[in-house]
């Protein structure tokens, strides 16, 4: 007991020190030093209308791609800890309801398509290539959910994702053939919310949006073949 | 939005993080201390949003056609992107390793589970049955060396 009370003093107290951290931060008047030029020159500079794109493409593209190789770490740790192949295709799994497979059957495409839409259009409306990636993994994972016995192969999950994380790195390769930094978008920034424009930011959205959905889906696959398993 | 409601949201941040920091100490379920991490994460990108916000001002993003008098801060928006993927990632593979704790000692209690542990550990080292599971194993061993085999 008297370790519940020391833990909930803790806990008020950590609030409490967070609280006094943030009260002396010029809360709703951010100094803005980067933010600023990166406002002023983002879009005559990348061309992308959805200036965080710009941010988290352009000027953190190398960034994004270490972030992209912690989920790829993440999602290989999963498969390492729970085990490769174990309880595959478990045939004592029962098929979901009617409700569950009509409802699987029309959402899928629509999935695929608001997917889809999330990631090509990220430079241009809120959303991008790990948005719409998570819908793309989810379009795939429900239909597992309503028929257990039919499980896509995971070796496609990873042809999908190596091929998808390579095209994100020779698109970044690409620039340093035009003399430019890595990662650097290139074909011309174009015109400001024109579904083609911002040179290259669209293949690398679309690139981190297959890799992202194939990993995620691959990852939530493990999880349930290990349900199933058990 | 006023300077009221952003204290609001302010506060609705930090209990958030109060509340996963809370659960983190005081739940002993694995599962439980991943969503208590997930609640605490939640927080935390709230305030990171909320470190770029300006009164009045519009997202990030141009409207062809439109004109905007001020924008908030696109940097910090960007950095709670990484920031959520990050999260999955720990989250799923502290799930992963949850679930493998419960394939192997067949439950998610912290204290069952350290109670088993430590129990294995000492079979392994030879050591008599702990009379306290809370007396971590090293220390009996090193009180009770004539156990040693």
């Amino acid at each position: 007991m008297l370790t519940r009370y020391g833990a909930l003093i803790f806990a008020a107290g950590f609030a409490f020190f967070l609280f006094v951290l943030f009260a002396g931060q010029p809360l709703g008047a951010p100094p803005m030093t980067v933010g600023r030029a990166v406002l002023d020159q983002a879009p005559a500079a990348v061309g992308a209308a959805n200036i965080v794109t710009s941010v988290v493409l352009a000027y953190r593209g190398i960034d994004t791609m270490g972030e992209l190789a912690i989920l790829f770490a993440a999602s290989t740790a999963v498969g390492l800890v729970l085990g490769r192949g174990r309880g595959h295709a478990a045939p004592t799994a029962e098929p979901g309801g009617f409700i569950l497979q009509a409802g699987v059957d029309l959402l899928f495409p629509l999935l695929l398509v608001v997917g889809f839409y999330i990631i090509l259009h990220g430079h241009l409306t809120p959303g991008g290539g790990f948005q719409g990636g998570v819908v793309l993994a989810a379009a795939f994972v429900l239909p597992v959910l309503a028929r257990p016995a039919e499980q896509p192969s995971h070796g496609a999950m990873a042809w999908v994702e190596g091929l998808a994380g390579t095209a994100f790195i020779v698109t970044g390769l690409a620039a340093l053939a035009f003399d430019r930094a890595f990662l650097a978008p290139l074909l011309g920034a174009g015109q400001l919310g024109a579904l083609v424009s911002a040179g290259t930011l669209p293949i690398l959205y679309l690139a981190v949006g297959l890799k992202v959905g194939a990993e995620l889906a691959s990852l939530l696959l493990r999880f349930t073949e290990e349900e199933a398993a058990r | 939005m006023s300077q009221s409601s952003l204290s609001i949201l302010l506060l609705g941040a930090l209990g958030l993080v109060g509340i996963g920091v809370g659960g983190l100490v005081l739940s002993r379920n694995l599962y439980r201390l991943v969503l208590a991490l997930a609640v605490a994460e939640t927080g935390g990108n709230l305030l990171l949003v909320l470190a770029g916000f300006r009164p009045g001002a519009a997202a990030p993003i141009i409207e062809p056609g439109r004109a905007v008098a001020a924008m908030v801060d696109p940097v910090p928006q960007a950095m709670v992107l990484t920031s959520i993927v990050i999260g999955v990632g720990v989250q799923a593979f502290a799930l992963g390793l949850a679930i493998r704790a419960r394939a192997a000692y067949g439950s998610l209690d912290m204290d069952e589970l350290r109670g088993r542990m430590e129990a294995d550990i000492d079979a392994e080292a030879g050591a008599p049955p702990a009379a306290s599971q809370h007396a971590p194993a090293i220390a009996r061993l090193a009180g009770q060396p004539e156990a040693k085999p």
